[in-house]
């Protein structure tokens, strides 16, 4: 066990998988000998060579494209798009292509990459650096989309992503990279793709949420625990193939459920949730499921940033009429 | 003598194609084989293609040479060439063509024929309402069959959309293609030795594809290539941009081949680019680029031959642009006639690439009408075969969309099988719900 922050979790996931996998490549804008604007990969090209870890030139659809074909040729490629906001270019070729191969060549071709992005505002980044869109991928069939929000989890569902037989979308907190440290186990580590963590049990209220946002939550129920409200905080980990178990068996628990995230409210993947517990666990709530959520607007700019994002005033604002209800 | 030969062949080679005329009857005749070129040492062939490949640098030296003003500027005059062609028209070559046996020639035919009697198939299918939306090949066999006949085994096919005959020639089974038109994706499921993608329907998407699987053989260190096809309006894609950037810059053992068929639906050619042609955006890319007349089989299989050679030898890419005509609708979904006039179409039905062939191999007394009439029933029977064994293919599963989305069904997909399963009447998998609605773990 080693205390780590986020980034040096991701960095050592990478480091692990291209020493144990010669099939393993990683890069993008930057990735190589810059170590990545945040400095993710620093180092790894030095110990494994240019062949293996390397810069492409400026283009997103590429960097997903090449891929797509490297994984059908029996590569593992791990590429880097730099931003949330500029995975949009490599949209068709995700959407098109890396998704739809095994389907449309009826598993005789598949497509076992990753996509690696920083995601999340909270950085006072540019327009474009700052976004949140899991739930455009989450809403392809055959793409899985994980985001881890601890050091441990970083390491854990990234080695299971690039092992993942299936493409795979990894958004990093960025917000996180360098803001939490833990501890992350030795070695071979990995934790499923499609496991909820259960974050802090409790029995009053439930709040299901991801990324930057689960320890913004960890605070409210800290908080509202003092306040004599007893709250259980779910990190869904991975946004698709969720884990319906966890949410519907929470829901049931304390049938009070409030969801958290920062993308858009309107067609969020707390919608998704909502709906999924309304069919399956109706006559176990007490309040309908409540949303704190990024507004239907673009992503302001960053002197506007604190009144977009979820916080715990507003999280705690909702959270009092969910247990009023 | 193999080394006398090479050099010959090289030295014909490097001419004809430098100054864009076919080899001529003397050069010819000093060499017996061009084909041997794809066999000779790797280091001749790395000469061969830096030289032969070269003519558009060859033309800006010389533009750069008559003023010292045209030395800061490119200008479109400089990429103005005149395409590739040693089959011509009437069927004659300008000398002995032997770059390939009278035995591989008949089976370039065949595989017209073959490609020719599916189209016509697939036509007649669509029109009964036994095959889905399908786009015909008609006019590009040349293209299509030339080049594909110059892959080896282990080398990638990148499909277009538009790619029957490729397919064809590749040894695709022709009901996997009557599936696919006919909305069954099992049509792609080909044997598992075949490295061949699935056609590409997004336009021009598929060339990243090709330049990944290049770099992986390059990785891995294979001396394998990648033969990526495209169509004139595909090079207005962001994404061929990108895929010829990438293979500059990784310098990927991948062939770009654009069949420039004229046509981007109802948009014109002179509508997709500005630019002279579409072989000179090779030259910013930092590699060459080759115009051949894509109706003239033997000039596109040269070509292809030498750029793979290149490739394989670790000299990088090369774009091949197939001058060629798509002779009918875009698809069965579409009326030309709304868009282009009919003396166009007819001027390009007389530079038909399969009679042209036919009538090269007559000539040359290695065909005649027995064999044509043989080759013609032989090629009807293997299509009806095969639409037969379309048509009595048992439907596929409904369970296959859920199957193949991911290497392991999850819980999702497996709760909404099974409401399939409802809907229609068929039992419940208890084991099913048990996952979906099991505690927290």
């Amino acid at each position: 066990m080693a205390i780590m922050t986020l980034l040096e979790a991701i960095r050592s996931a990478l480091d692990y998988e291209l020493g144990r996998d010669p099939n393993v490549l990683v890069f993008g804008e930057d990735v190589g000998f810059n170590g990545g604007v945040f400095r993710v990969t620093e180092g790894l090209q030095k110990k494994y060579g240019e062949k293996r870890v390397f810069d492409t030139p400026l283009a997103e659809s590429a960097i997903v494209g090449i891929s797509i074909g490297m994984a059908i040729n029996g590569l593992k490629p791990v590429g880097e798009i730099q931003f949330d906001g500029f995975t949009y270019p490599a949209f068709d070729q995700l959407i098109s292509h890396a998704s739809r191969m095994r389907t449309r060549s009826r598993g005789k071709y598949s497509c076992p990459l990753v996509v690696r992005a920083p995601y999340a505002g909270g950085v006072h980044a540019p327009e474009h650096h700052s976004e949140s869109p899991e739930v455009f991928y989450a809403h392809t069939p055959g793409l899985k989309v994980v985001v881890p929000s601890t050091p441990a989890d970083a390491k854990g569902l990234l080695l299971s992503a690039i092992r993942d037989p299936d493409p795979v979308f990894f958004f990093e907190p960025k917000k996180l990279y360098r803001t939490v440290k833990g501890e992350v186990p030795d070695g071979d580590y990995t934790v499923p793709i499609g496991k909820a963590r259960l974050v802090k049990e409790g029995k009053d209220m439930s709040i299901i949420t991801w990324g930057v946002m689960v320890s913004v939550c960890e605070e409210v129920a800290r908080q509202l625990g003092q306040a004599g409200v007893d709250v259980e905080v779910i990190d869904l980990r991975t946004i698709a193939p969720y884990d319906v178990a966890a949410v519907l068996a929470t829901a049931q628990k304390t049938g009070r459920v409030m969801v958290v995230h920062e993308a858009p409210r309107t067609c969020g993947f707390s919608t998704e949730i909502a709906a999924q517990i309304s069919e399956k666990a109706l006559y176990y709530l007490k309040a309908p499921v409540l949303r704190v959520t990024g507004y239907d607007t673009v992503m302001p700019l960053y002197k506007m940033e604190n009144f977009y994002l979820p916080n715990t005033e507003k999280i705690i604002f909702t959270a009092k009429k969910l247990m009023e209800y | 003598m193999q080394k006398k030969g090479v050099h010959v062949g090289k030295k014909i080679l490097r001419r004809s194609l430098a100054r864009n005329v076919s080899p001529s009857k003397k050069n010819i005749s000093r060499k017996k084989d061009l084909l041997k070129l794809n066999k000779v040492k790797k280091v001749t062939l790395k000469k061969i293609s830096k030289d032969t490949l070269g003519s558009a640098r060859r033309l800006r030296s010389k533009s750069q040479s008559r003023s010292a003003k045209t030395r800061y500027e490119i200008s479109q005059e400089q990429f103005s060439l005149i395409p590739q062609q040693i089959l011509r028209e009437d069927g004659t070559t300008p000398g002995k063509f032997s770059a390939l046996s009278p035995d591989q020639i008949k089976s370039l035919y065949r595989f017209m024929i073959l490609s020719r009697i599916f189209d016509d198939a697939a036509l007649k299918l669509q029109r009964q309402g036994r095959l889905g939306t399908y786009g015909s090949v008609r006019g590009q066999e040349a293209s299509q069959v030339g080049s594909a006949f110059a892959l080896q085994k282990e080398d990638w096919l990148v499909p277009t959309f538009r790619e029957n005959a490729s397919c064809i020639t590749r040894g695709m089974p022709m009901k996997g293609l009557f599936q696919y038109w006919g909305g069954d994706e099992r049509g792609h499921a080909y044997t598992e030795s075949m490295t061949t993608l699935p056609l590409s329907i997004p336009i021009a998407t598929q060339l990243l594809h090709g330049v990944g699987l290049a770099m992986a053989l390059h990785y891995k260190g294979q001396k394998n290539a990648v033969l990526a096809h495209v169509g004139d309006g595909g090079t207005s894609e962001g994404d061929f941009h990108e895929a010829l950037n990438f293979a500059g810059v990784f310098k990927a053992p991948i062939v770009f081949l654009c069949q420039n068929n004229q046509w981007a639906i109802s948009v014109p050619r002179k509508k997709q680019t500005a630019a002279t042609t579409i072989a000179q955006k090779a030259i910013a890319y930092g590699f060459s680029g080759i115009q051949v007349d894509g109706n003239d089989i033997f000039a596109v299989y040269n070509a292809v031959s030498a750029a793979l050679g290149k490739a394989r030898s670790g000299d990088g890419p090369t774009l091949i642009e197939c001058v060629t005509y798509r002779i009918s609708d875009h698809t069965t979904a579409d009326d030309a006639k709304r868009y282009r006039n009919q003396e166009e179409v007819d001027a390009w039905v007389k530079k038909d690439p399969v009679e042209r062939l036919k009538k090269y191999m007559l000539q040359q007394k290695i065909w005649d009408i027995k064999k044509e009439e043989l080759l013609q029933q032989e090629a009807a029977t293997f299509v009806s075969a095969h639409v037969r064994s379309y048509e009595e293919e048992p439907a596929s599963d409904p369970k296959d969309m859920f199957t193949y989305t991911f290497a392991t069904m999850t819980p999702q997909l497996l709760e909404q099988y099974q409401s399939l399963l409802d809907v229609s009447g068929k039992k419940r998998d208890p084991n099913i719900l048990e996952k979906v609605e099991g505690g927290f773990p």
